[in-house]
């Protein structure tokens, strides 16, 4: 699928996915392979955000663990996925380790999980910088406390010696950002950012991840089942399903002119799409009243 | 109101932990639910709104204030059986994975809610008809809870809890665990096979979009109380509380524009009342 991109001199710091396939087979000898992702193709350009939507089980998970390498074991990726001239496929686990968390990070759906409950927050945040960037100690922890700031962590000093379970679901997220941009990646992978927050806190993290893409012109991929979510920060739309893209194009035009029946579905099975029988609502409200 | 079936007076409920404070996650809260009435309850995490479905289904053990169903006080669960008359309160809750029994099979587990609604007098669908009234098939009765999909699950759950023909179903996030394509069908659902019953409902969602859908009254709740109260459209349209204007304005809108969700000025006001609220119970 082409997408319509002109500006090649910038793309070359974003990654393009093309014809990107992986398939899966579960240990054992009767086990058959499946083929999960069937010739994903999706282009993330600098300062841009292009989200993912779809069901659970469509591959828009895989298809940011493919980009950094970390498919469950039984999987196999073919087709190309290109960083800055390199192919990712091809690169093997040292380099690998090089690129990830340094040129191209991630952000996962769960903060409580995906932060580790018995390290402070200043090392989780200084480990990957100190090995990536080959800074000290001192400057690591200096960027740290930057960092926290620049996603609006009150007292980030303080923070930094606190652990994760000193701090409430949206901050957690925050911190796992800041982790996540710490090495000053190029690309950032954000699965499901906001799933685990409430609404109010997901509000704040969502302007958050839109101030980022554009102060620091990193190319995200943001992967997500909610396309108000998706109408709010995303540029670009890709609709997969079943390991399939079925529809890609601008933000407005996909939500508000889509052209593939699923899409629409989709669309449709929105909560304001669906209001209920409005005679049904009177009636009750009827009901109501005379009680 | 005399037509109440639930009736929740100046509820408490603290949690105690021994060498902690108290935590007071209910603090003085009163509702009613007539028959054939949809309430919301809506709140974000821990605002108190799942202790309130545990304590009506007797999970949680009230610290104050009264709880009658049909005019005698709730009493929670205990060694001893429960006075039949209270399993006319169901309860859907948020996990299919957890609530449904992995080694028993969805047919039997629904026949377990029939023969309960049977003994409180209920008509005589079959388990048969209980799939079909939530969208399943007949060969699903002898399949295990495993070969399904969390919104198959859910379906599996709520027809086991109106198969035992409840008079109230409590509801608490029966549809935050599914696809955001299938929360509003499964919510709608919800709806029609309760009103069909004549039971009342108590849905509580963290979800206003959904809820609007299939409430006829809405309370949003925060911090343990009840900061707004009136009929769905009122709540939508005209929230007078700054707190419900909050959610409102944080919800994103699907209409491809950018528009980005939530209001700074709003929320410095609703941290300002927040913290005139003490934890400690």
């Amino acid at each position: 699928m082409m997408t319509t991109n002109v500006d090649t001199s910038r793309s070359a710091a974003g990654l393009e996915i093309s014809d990107l396939r992986v398939t899966f087979r579960a240990p054992g000898r009767r086990a058959v392979e499946r083929t999960l992702l069937h010739d994903v193709a999706l282009t993330l350009e600098p300062g841009k955000i292009s989200g993912v939507a779809g069901e659970s089980g469509s591959g828009k998970t895989m298809t940011g663990l493919a980009v950094l390498g970390l498919l469950p074991a039984g999987a196999r990726a073919t087709g190309s996925i290109r960083y800055d001239g390199r192919e990712l496929l091809q690169a093997d686990a040292r380099s690998m380790s090089r690129i990830r968390g340094r040129h191209v990070a991630m952000i996962f759906q769960d903060p409580s999980t995906s932060l580790h409950p018995m390290l402070r927050i200043g090392t989780q945040l200084t480990d990957h910088m100190r090995r990536h960037l080959g800074i000290g100690r001192k400057a690591a922890y200096e960027r740290a406390r930057e960092l926290l700031e620049m996603v609006s962590i009150d007292d980030a000093a303080g923070a930094l010696e606190k652990y994760p379970h000193q701090f409430s679901g949206g901050m957690r997220q925050r911190i796992a950002i800041a982790i996540a941009l710490a090495c000053d990646p190029r690309v950032v992978i954000a699965d499901e950012p906001t799933t685990a927050l409430d609404v109010t806190v997901q509000a704040g993290v969502l302007r958050l991840l839109r101030r980022l893409c554009d102060e620091l012109d990193v190319a995200m991929m943001l992967v997500t089942h909610d396309l108000g979510v998706m109408s709010a920060i995303a540029d670009d739309v890709t609709v997969m399903r079943r390991g399939e893209i079925v529809e890609s194009g601008p933000r407005f035009d996909v939500l508000t002119a889509p052209q593939h029946p699923y899409t629409r579905e989709l669309i449709a099975s929105l909560p304001g799409n669906r209001i209920a029988d409005p005679l049904e609502h009177d009636a009750a409200s009827a009901q109501e009243e005379d009680a | 109101m005399s037509g109440a079936m639930l009736q929740i007076d100046d509820l408490h409920v603290t949690y105690r932990t021994f060498g902690k404070p108290d935590f007071a996650a209910v603090r003085g809260v009163s509702l009613q639910v007539a028959p054939g009435e949809v309430v919301g309850l809506v709140g974000e995490s821990g605002c108190g709104k799942s202790t309130i479905a545990r304590t009506v289904c007797g999970l949680e053990k009230p610290s104050g204030g009264e709880l009658r169903f049909r005019g005698t006080p709730v009493k929670p669960l205990g060694v001893r059986r429960r006075a039949e008359s209270q399993s006319r309160i169901q309860m859907v809750f948020q996990d299919p994975y957890n609530s449904l029994n992995p080694r028993r099979t969805v047919g039997s587990q629904i026949s377990d809610g029939i023969a309960l609604g049977r003994r409180l007098g209920g008509g005589n669908a079959t388990v048969n008809d209980w799939l079909d009234r939530v969208g399943l098939l007949p060969e699903h009765a002898e399949s295990y809870p495993h070969s399904f999909s969390g919104g198959q699950r859910q379906r599996i759950a709520i027809a086991r809890s109106l198969a035992a023909n409840p008079e109230l179903l409590i509801a608490d996030e029966p549809i935050s665990a599914l696809d955001a394509s299938l929360q509003a069908q499964i919510a709608d659902m919800m709806r029609r096979l309760v009103q069909d019953s004549g039971a009342g409902m108590l849905f509580i969602s963290h979800d206003l979009a959904v809820v609007r859908l299939i409430a006829d009254r809405i309370l949003v709740m925060r911090k343990g109380l009840i900061v707004e109260e009136g009929p769905t459209e009122q709540v939508w349209t005209e929230p007078q509380n700054p707190y419900t204007q909050l959610l409102l304005a944080s919800i994103p809108l699907p209409d491809g524009r950018g528009t980005l969700p939530g209001a700074p000025e709003l929320e410095a006001k609703v941290a300002e009342m927040t913290a005139a609220i003490p934890t400690e119970g």
